[in-house]
């Protein structure tokens, strides 16, 4: 397997946009697509390493999240994206596919209050239970001040 | 009972005109000749502890005493927040070894009389850190180490991080520094070793000291 | 109304207890609510975020030429990886060059940053596992006694112990001083030769092997599944190390072992790390004997924070850093300040394991592996 054949197989897949150039195989999923493309990624390219994931804030353009998996013994990098669109904070999960996506997942929702569905066990992890906001959104201030101790 | 005449004439202790302990002293150095056992007995006492090699006599107030002892044996709780700790761990190790100045790392809150703060609260821990300097028994200290502690540092303008360790629990001394690095905190525990005999049991707070504030 | 309960006498009642934040052997501030059944783990909910400092948001406002030295603050343990990460991110989307004595000076104070880094692990390692030793405090007092060593050799280089801001975007920021070389070579045969002394006090321990062997088994399935990297991935039979897979400021260069083990119990991520002691130390003399001439930095001096702008784009650095994949996300949006940073912390997914291998364990088994997993929890944190 190489980077150059995970592109071919990718671009087969309808829905999917794959990126030109870079050492990565940078793929633009639909929020809907994202867990089976996980799947296959995991399954027919050997992308087991969970490296990260996260979320892009573009502000009137909506939430992004982007995920990080390699393949180990291949060097190859898949960068899974996927645009949720202005307003929405819903997306599958990745963790039936990825334990690894367990707590960075639970980090993603505590900052950018992005809405897993199919999380085992989605709360706040940095953060304590009773926080208001979702801090790495671009309209929460940095220096917002919180009550008892300021 | 009934107490007959004579009724014996109990002299008005001697002691109360005393200002200073020279004073003391003499008056011990000619109460023997008057018979008075008790100081006759200091007396051999003294005599015998300076004809001792190196022996030597302090006398003392109790509160200085106690100070005395309270300083030479602080047990800082080995408490570490941040970056800042792993210069504290250096501190009590190898190279800079502050068991010479009686301070034994201990784990456990309920035993230690001082708390040094190394590094970042943040509003997650400050109720923590507040629980564990309660648990800490009465007198005890605290030490803010690092920019952190002392007012937020660099981390200042951030939504998670107290603006100093000061806003939830009294600091004795403060350490500048981001790490302040041993000789630093070394600095910084002779210090409060000072403020500590000083340290009265009014609750008031000592006088500034001239050589930092 | 409380609920009046029977006893049970089978010994199957389930106890609560709460191991943290302020716990000796935590390593930091580290809260695990552990569900006991007698002596043994049944399930863990660990808790992180005390030491959440707002990185990623704190980093949105400051400069590329202020974030390095702040970079530092997040695995402080081993502040040279992680200002590189950040770095390497903006060099990356700038395409930036940087001169080659820069590249290997850089090599040099990464691989003195493992050795020192490694150094305090061993220590506080034996410290938690401690009594077992037979005086666990005599090797952690050993092994700060070498780290005083590699802390000087920083401090004559930078300037501080612990926190450096060393690098900066096109190089680095201090060239080293005079007789550094020397002083860097006595140093590193100092800690070769005392390597061989922790191993033979710690080697045939029994209480160290019972300790140890067979404790913490992390599979190669869940080790990748989970993001394991560094050396508890390499310990669990995956040979993958960044520096040797993607090379990054000139590793190709210098020749070095990759140490794998395939147990993937403690005693693996033990001997795994003993050998990054002697490789790190390998390292650090072929850079020295092959140092370039040449200026340290392509941009050299900082005169106002608009002096490093970085074009629109985005990019992942990611350097192997004694803990693991240390990682930055960086978007930049063409100004002199990033549109949004994510740090990959090797301790964030190191840590991520232990729900998975922990139940099942009894209580001191714990320690062993949160020792043996070495999180530094302003990386977990952030």
């Amino acid at each position: 397997m190489t980077s150059d054949r995970a592109r071919a197989l990718l671009s087969q897949i309808t829905g999917l946009t794959v990126a030109d150039g870079g050492p990565a195989v940078t793929v633009h999923v639909p929020t809907e697509q994202l867990a089976s493309v996980a799947a296959f990624v995991k399954e027919t390219i050997g992308c087991a390493f969970f490296a990260f994931s996260t979320a892009i804030d573009h502000k009137a353009d909506g939430l992004e999240t982007v995920a990080y998996v390699e393949n180990l013994d291949d060097n190859i990098t898949v960068v899974l994206r996927a645009k949720l669109g202005a307003g929405n904070i819903c997306c599958p999960s990745l963790v039936p596919v990825y334990r690894g996506a367990n707590w960075m997942e639970r980090e993603t929702y505590d900052m950018f209050g992005v809405q897993f569905e199919g999380h085992p066990d989605l709360r706040r992890i940095l953060l304590s239970d009773d926080w208001d906001g979702h801090p790495l959104l671009k309209s929460y201030a940095v220096d917002t001040p919180y009550p008892p101790y300021r | 009972m009934e107490i007959k005449p004579p009724v014996p004439v109990i002299p008005a202790p001697v002691w109360k005109d005393i200002k200073d302990l020279q004073e003391w002293q003499a008056l011990h150095k000619q109460r023997p000749a008057t018979g008075d056992k008790h100081s006759a007995l200091f007396e051999q006492m003294t005599e015998g502890i300076h004809s001792f090699p190196g022996g030597f006599v302090v006398t003392t107030l109790a509160d200085n005493f106690f100070n005395w002892a309270r300083k030479s044996s602080v047990w800082p709780v080995s408490f570490g927040l941040a970056c800042c700790a792993i210069e504290m761990m250096a501190t009590f190790a190898s190279r800079f070894d502050v068991e010479r100045l009686g301070m034994v790392p201990w784990a456990s809150p309920r035993h230690a009389d001082l708390m040094i703060v190394s590094g970042t609260v943040t509003i997650k821990m400050a109720p923590m850190l507040q629980r564990i300097y309660d648990q800490m028994p009465d007198p005890k200290w605290a030490l803010s180490m690092g920019s952190c502690a002392n007012s937020g540092g660099p981390f200042r303008h951030g939504y998670h991080v107290v603006k100093g360790v000061d806003r939830v629990i009294p600091v004795d001394v403060y350490v500048p520094g981001c790490p302040p690095p041993p000789e630093s905190l070394l600095n910084g525990l002779l210090l409060l070793q000072e403020q500590i005999s000083t340290f009265r049991r009014t609750g008031r707070r000592p006088a500034p000291n001239e050589k930092v504030d | 109304m409380s609920e009046v309960r029977e006893i049970d006498y089978t010994g199957s009642e389930r106890l609560t207890m709460n191991m943290g934040p302020q716990h000796p052997s935590a390593h930091g501030v580290f809260r695990a609510i552990l569900t006991l059944e007698g002596e043994k783990i049944v399930a863990v909910d660990a808790v992180i975020g005390y030491l959440h400092r707002c990185h990623e948001k704190l980093a949105e406002t400051l400069a590329y030429v202020q974030y390095p030295s702040i970079a530092s603050k997040t695995d402080y343990v081993a502040a040279m990886a992680s200002e590189l990460a950040y770095v390497m991110a903006a060099e990356k989307i700038g395409q930036f060059e940087v001169p080659k004595r820069a590249q290997y000076l850089r090599v040099a104070v990464n691989e003195l940053q493992r050795v020192a880094s490694h150094l305090l692990w061993l220590g506080t390692w034996c410290l938690d596992m401690g009594g077992a030793l037979g005086g666990g405090t005599s090797v952690f007092l050993y092994c700060i006694r070498e780290r005083e060593q590699i802390l000087d050799l920083f401090e004559s280089l930078v300037g501080a112990r612990l926190l450096y801001g060393f690098h900066q975007v096109g190089g680095v920021r201090y060239d080293i001083p005079t007789g550094w070389v020397e002083q860097c070579r006595t140093t590193m045969d100092l800690i070769e030769q005392r390597l061989g002394e922790y191993e033979s006090m710690l080697h045939d321990n029994a209480f160290f092997e019972m300790r140890t062997r067979g404790i913490g088994v992390i599979s190669s399935q869940l080790a990748q599944d989970v993001g394991v990297c560094g050396p508890l991935l390499r310990a669990s039979g995956v040979k993958y190390d960044l520096r040797r897979n993607a090379p990054y400021s000139s590793y190709e260069d210098f020749e070095f072992a990759v140490p794998v083990e395939t147990e993937g119990d403690c005693h693996a991520r033990y001997r795994v790390r003993m050998v990054e002691f002697r490789e790190s130390i390998r390292i650090v003399r072929q850079v020295l004997d092959g140092l370039p001439e040449g200026p340290i930095s392509s941009r050299p001096g900082v005169k106002s924070l608009a002096q490093v702008k970085v074009p629109k784009g985005e990019a992942y650095a990611r350097v192997e850093g004694p803990r693991g994949e240390v990682g930055c996300y960086l978007v930049a949006d063409g100004t002199n300040k990033p549109y949004r940073m994510k740090w990959r912390g090797a301790s964030f997914s190191n840590l991520a394991v232990l729900p998975h291998i922990i139940p099942g364990v009894t209580v001191a088994d714990v320690v062993a592996i949160m020792g043996s997993v070495d999180p530094v929890f302003g990386e977990v944190d952030r």
